[in-house]
């Protein structure tokens, strides 16, 4: 019998440095900037590669995202995935993180069988940490979001380290569960670090194929609930931050900058 | 307005309580009264008299044994069920790990958009919920409206002042309900450790970057953070190297701080790491490049060696000491 899969959720995104956003309409143009694998997801794919080697099943890596994306996840191939999936569809657009993860557990539940969906814990261009624990809720499955480490698993279940606030707890999961994964992060004691494709991998991944899913291959999807139309949230308008310069005073003797320190801290009442 | 008291195995986080400020200001803008949801043990609890003395007009207190009160599927069962009792225009929760675990689920739940990490939320001319949250590492602000209803948002801790407390206030009312079983397939086994520093309440935070040359030097910034009542903190390559903890990390991906004095000790200043601490009151920075993008960001740029200025302070503040104490 085939092992249930291991979805990995990576999101391409744009390098936030030098994107451009449009202040009038407050849309990113994705199509501005070479997209590729959230840094936080890379986590999650080397996390999936080493359970695989226990639990067996594929390594699916599953993204929503513009064609020019294909890329990004012919990377996700190259960093261990068996297989990769692109949802890009006009409709899928526009999507706010309500959407995205309607539209995720679609795809997911269209894959079968899987036992753990694993994804970063935020993207670095959306920043909300919010589409892991929506795409659970969907499926209605247990997560645990700002897991540290995984402790331990079986066949069974999965018990891992994660991140309440002041302290840390550990949680037990059955599967089907969902991790969205920090960074660091640690797999039974040992410290995880995203591998660095080799050139052989670098080869495989350039003639796999990346499977691209349209909304018609989405047979339960709502269309009403994806992108766009899908999205309750507005961004009804955009400003840039007030970039606060300081003018420093500038030092380049030792005592006479201890001096004016020590004059700061004291005017703090910190001394 | 709905606000959820962040009650993680009882105990109550702070933060929770700068909710009820932002909840009461919004309902004095559109009418309404103030909710506040908790999950609780008994509905005695002190929570219970800490929340209406903060401002929360009725509790809805959900009961579970003892054990369960660390099952974050639980919290988010009484979350989607106090909006469905209380029906209110605007629900918060804060933007804490735990807020940002049980949040999402309940927006996906009852199909409502959740907005992350708010810095603000304000009634605009026509009577809408506008919330303010910033974007593409803190370079943007975007204001957002919400089509669903309840507006839900997610709201940074420290945003919004803590109301003070007026104990002779009661609730309204206070509603219990118990709660169902846990849901399967998730047990919350119990802590394993506890943080061993919070910084985004330390009031001087010493932040050491590459410039580290080992880690056991770190002994040195710590004493400075010491004896000025603060905490050390970490650039993100010192985390990376795994020399240290991520909840010493202060930026982008660690922890934002906005303390009364900030100094970067060896920190060139990232984007990453400037999103993380833009917000302290007062900035000093150490480097040996004089074109170190932090000096932008400070208020004392210091051309120099960081271990030699440090030394140099520790040893003037330690003298201030011994003549203040004769």
């Amino acid at each position: 019998m085939d092992r249930p899969d291991i979805v990995v959720l990576v999101k391409p995104t744009p390098d936030i440095t030098k994107v451009r956003f449009d202040v009038e309409t407050g849309r990113v143009d994705r199509e501005s900037a070479e997209l590729e694998i959230n840094p936080f997801d890379l986590y999650a794919l080397e996390l999936a590669a080493r359970l695989r080697e226990s639990l067996g099943g594929r390594v699916v890596a599953l993204a929503m995202a513009p064609p020019h994306a294909a890329k990004a996840l012919r990377d996700a191939v190259a960093r261990g995935a068996d297989k990769a999936i692109l949802l890009s569809d006009p409709r899928f657009a526009g999507a706010d993180t309500l959407a995205t993860s309607y539209t995720l557990a679609a795809a997911i539940r269209e894959l079968g069988s899987y036992r753990l969906i694993l994804c970063g814990e935020k993207s670095v261009d959306g920043d909300t940490g919010q589409v892991g624990p929506e795409v659970a809720e969907h499926l209605g499955i247990p997560h645990a979001a700002f897991v540290q480490s995984v402790i331990d698993f079986d066949d069974e279940s999965i018990t891992v380290e994660a991140d309440f606030g002041s302290c840390y707890y550990l949680v037990r999961l059955k599967y089907p569960a969902l991790l969205s994964v920090s960074r660091p992060l640690s797999f039974k004691g040992e410290r995880l670090e995203p591998r660095i494709p080799k050139l052989s991998d670098l080869m495989r991944a350039r003639k796999a194929p990346v499977e691209v899913w349209r909304a018609d291959d989405l047979p339960v999807v709502d269309l009403s609930r994806v992108g766009w139309a899908g999205s309750p949230t507005c961004v009804v308008k955009v400003f840039y931050a007030f970039e606060r310069w300081r003018s420093p005073a500038v030092f380049k003797s030792v005592d006479d900058a201890v001096e004016a320190i020590v004059g700061l801290l004291r005017r703090k009442n910190l001394f | 307005m709905l606000t959820y008291a962040e009650n993680v195995d009882g105990e109550l986080n702070p933060a929770s309580l700068e909710l009820l400020s932002k909840a009461r200001e919004i309902a004095s803008a559109r009418g309404g009264k103030v909710y506040s949801v908790l999950v609780a043990a008994s509905e005695n609890a002190r929570e219970v008299r800490e929340l209406a003395a903060r401002g929360a007009d009725v509790l809805l207190v959900y009961r579970v044994s003892g054990d369960l009160l660390r099952n974050y599927l639980l919290h988010a069962e009484a979350l989607a069920r106090a909006i469905a009792k209380a029906k209110p225009g605007l629900v918060l929760v804060s933007a804490t790990p735990w807020g940002k675990s049980v949040a999402p689920r309940v927006a996906a739940r009852l199909g409502l958009g959740l907005t992350a990490d708010c810095l603000d939320v304000y009634v605009d001319e026509t009577g809408d919920i506008v919330q303010v949250r910033p974007a593409f590492t803190g370079n943007l602000i975007a204001h957002i409206k919400t089509a669903t209803s309840p507006v839900m948002a997610t709201v940074r801790p420290g945003v919004f002042p803590k109301p003070a407390p007026d104990y002779s206030r009661r609730p309204e009312a206070v509603v219990v309900e118990d709660l169902p079983a846990s849901p399967p397939g998730l047990e919350v086994l119990g802590p394993s450790r506890r943080k061993s520093v919070n910084l985004s309440e330390a009031s001087v935070v010493v932040a050491v970057g590459r410039g580290l040359k080992r880690r056991e030097d770190v002994s040195l910034f710590a004493e400075l953070a010491k004896i000025l009542g603060g905490e050390y903190a970490v650039s993100k390559p010192l985390v990376d190297a795994g020399w240290f903890e991520k909840e010493r990390q202060v930026g982008f991906s660690g922890n934002v701080v906005k303390p009364k004095v900030y100094f970067a000790f060896g920190i060139s200043g990232a984007p990453q790491h400037i999103a993380g601490m833009r917000d302290s009151e007062c900035v000093i920075a150490v480097n040996t490049d004089p074109s170190a993008p932090i000096a932008k960001h400070s208020d004392i740029f210091v051309v120099g060696d960081m271990y030699e200025v440090t030394r140099k302070l520790l040893e003037k503040l330690k003298t201030f000491k011994s003549e203040n104490l004769r």
